[in-house]
């Protein structure tokens, strides 16, 4: 446990930036909500967005505490590997731009589940899609919430398991109430501004630590190699990954899952939905693209730059580990008003993220499972906000006590995972449902579930949950922390390699074994809708 | 597998009938028709071989970072190595086929979607 003198800073100074930003969401939150009535309002805000603000609050979902706290935190421990994570989440969006976003934009409503439900009809498989759409943003989430607690206990000082456990529900209180009062487009504002912040924070930052390097990459890395114990070995890759074999292996898993699971990952393809069309979608996935992948290579400096500033002994003694390498980068250079600034900037994002997780999970629950497979369809629409509605309390409830149970883990790992679920769980029935014309139920059944249960259970099976001591008779270091419980038989971190492989091939021969063939007229509705946008919902105002 | 296969040698629309109802729907007239399978073989020509090739781009670097490490160390200049510059040409990358493919979307896709779309929702098929 981190001690009390642990944090960094002015806290009272650091507490009253949080609660400025938090004050400042809240106005955009509850002002941009305006009347938020109809399902299309508190799904899809609207449908309204243009493309650049809704690739900005993309940007703003996926730069999560993970890519900017985690990211830079692996990078100042470990060098160059954690660079390797960060092209892993840039590529995935061409995927997203080429493969999914226009069809999806142009034959769903307000989930993923809809596009498979337009090309299969049929309430298990929507069932399905609505469980894994479930699991994969509660992994999510949970990992949100794990970095809450950290950067929190780093910068009010905030040092006791129950003042920590006391943050984290109140994340969970800000973030049902953000949902509740703001739905998609209250959130979808927080999201364009906190990512703006966000932005401009990481610009500058990167320009003051490379104004101290002389402006000069080369010499940045030099010193940095200088400052680390690793030395030169920092600026290669390996190691983190290059240790062994299996480590090798569990890296190339880890890719996989990384470049696959954006074109899947629930929370994202939801946002596809709040611009009038699939232009505009396309439109914001390339602003997307921009955003991220510059705020990426700013990321680089900054890793480097907190390895050579502020040094790896001094990150991995803060509480929260690499997640605090910015953190103290910033109070390194800017002192504390740039440390609360930044530190502010990092638990909005917390916020906002959370709280676009939890539309997700609430929008599947109520528009998926209640209205589709309880109600059969024919549930009044203002009935399904309200499940919508309480659903997100719930939800809420589960990820403060996940959340709370989940401290302590690297967030950018648990990140790693959620996207080998959605992978594997998600992505296979999406491409089949778009482009293979003899894709079935059955196939989107074994697709969806064999995914799921394989990609769930080989963490289950993995050293991430047990059997990773160090020592004989030291604590593991895995979720179950007593050395004797070692149910371990999968031995890579990452299942994606597995998993996802598997996911497409149960795709294939469960469609390839169905006696029941295709339906011809649905595939060919669903090509003609996804392609040119016929019969697809427009924004309420064009 | 041919995730993009072009409507089955079906191109010139009313002449070949639909394999399994008498009647084709409107969707399944779409379909078949010039129009449309023009639309599909662009698209898939775009985007097959840039999923194909940015797939095997990124692969490659990941199993050169994971196996070579030795090569990704050499120096460029300075302190900058060939991983960094390995890495960065991957963001460069990303970057242009995003761009690329937008103005390709825009130029060759999109005035016949909206053509096709029009003629759609004015009930001509």
């Amino acid at each position: 446990m981190p001690q009390a003198s642990a944090a960094v800073g002015k806290p009272a100074i650091n507490f009253a930036i949080f609660a400025f930003f938090v004050l400042v969401t809240l106005v955009i939150a509850v002002s941009a909500a305006g009347k938020n009535k109809s399902a299309t309002d508190y799904y899809a805000g609207g449908r309204d967005f243009t493309g650049w603000q809704n690739g900005i609050a993309i940007g703003g979902d996926y730069l999560s505490a993970a890519s900017f706290l985690g990211i830079a935190g692996i990078i100042a421990l470990s060098g160059y590997d954690g660079f390797l994570y960060s092209i892993g989440f840039l590529v995935g969006w061409l995927l997203v731009l080429l493969l999914v976003s226009e069809p999806l934009r142009n034959t769903g409503r307000f989930t993923m589940a809809d596009v498979i439900d337009l090309r299969l009809r049929a309430v298990p498989v929507r069932a399905a899609a609505a469980i894994s759409t479930l699991t994969v943003s509660l992994f999510y989430l949970l990992a949100q919430m794990a970095g809450a607690g950290a950067l929190v206990s780093l910068l009010l000082g905030v040092s006791s398991t129950a003042g920590q456990d006391i943050v984290v529900a109140v994340v969970g209180l800000l973030m049902i109430f953000y949902v509740m009062v703001g739905g998609m487009k209250g959130t979808t504002w927080v999201q364009i501004v906190k990512a703006s912040i966000l932005a401009a924070g990481a610009v500058v930052t990167t320009l003051w630590v490379m104004s101290k390097a002389g402006f000069s990459l080369s010499n940045l890395l030099h010193h940095a190699a200088l400052a680390s114990p690793a030395g030169n070995a920092v600026l290669g890759p390996g190691l983190e990954y290059g240790v062994n074999t299996v480590s090798k292996f569990d890296f190339i898993s880890l890719a996989v899952a990384l470049v696959l699971g954006t074109a899947g990952l629930p929370h994202v393809l939801m946002r596809l939905y709040t611009v009038p069309n699939a232009r505009e979608a396309r439109r914001s996935v390339v602003w997307t693209i921009w955003l991220v992948g510059l705020f990426y290579l700013c990321t680089l400096v900054l890793g480097f730059g907190a390895m050579w500033l502020v040094g790896g002994k001094q990150i991995l003694g803060a509480p929260g580990g690499g997640d605090s390498a910015v953190p103290l980068l910033a109070y390194h250079l800017g002192g504390t008003i740039l440390l609360g600034i930044v530190a502010a900037v990092a638990f909005a994002t917390i916020l906002a993220v959370v709280a676009g997780l939890t539309i997700t999970a609430s929008a599947c629950f109520a528009h998926d499972v209640y209205a589709s497979v309880i109600r059969k369809g024919d549930a009044d629409p203002s009935d399904e906000v309200r499940v919508a509605r309480i659903t997100a309390v719930v939800i809420g409830a589960v990820a403060v006590v996940g959340g709370i149970y989940a401290k302590g883990i690297d967030v950018a790992f648990l990140v790693g995972l959620a996207f080998a679920v959605a992978a594997s769980a998600n992505l296979p029935s999406i491409l089949y449902s778009l482009f293979w014309p003899r894709f079935t139920q059955r196939g989107a059944l074994w697709s969806i579930y064999g995914g799921l249960i394989s990609s769930v259970g080989l963490i289950i099976f993995s050293p991430v949950v047990s059997g990773q001591a160090t020592a004989v008779g030291a604590a593991s270091t895995s979720l179950i922390t007593n050395p004797h419980i070692d149910f371990a038989f999968f031995p890579l971190n990452n299942p994606g390699i597995v998993s996802i492989p598997l996911a497409f091939f149960l795709g294939w021969l469960g469609t390839v074994t169905d006696r029941q063939p295709a339906d011809p007229v649905r595939f060919a509705r669903m090509q003609v809708r996804a392609l040119t946008g016929v019969g697809a919902e427009r924004g309420t105002r064009s | 597998m041919a995730l993009f296969q072009p409507s089955r040698g079906n191109a010139r629309g009313a002449e070949a009938a639909p394999p399994v109802r008498s009647r084709p729907s409107g969707y399944e007239a779409v379909r078949a028709s010039r129009d449309f399978w023009t639309i599909q073989r662009r698209f898939g020509s775009f985007v097959v071989p840039t999923c194909a090739l940015l797939l095997v781009w990124y692969f490659l670097y990941v199993i050169v970072a994971v196996f070579a490490p030795g090569f990704m160390r050499v120096s460029v200049f300075g302190a900058v190595n060939v991983g960094l510059c390995f890495g960065v040409l991957q963001f460069a990358s990303t970057f242009a086929i995003a761009i690329a493919y937008r103005r390709w979307a825009q130029r060759r896709l999109d005035p016949l979607t909206d053509r096709l779309r029009d003629r759609l929702e004015r009930g001509r098929y």
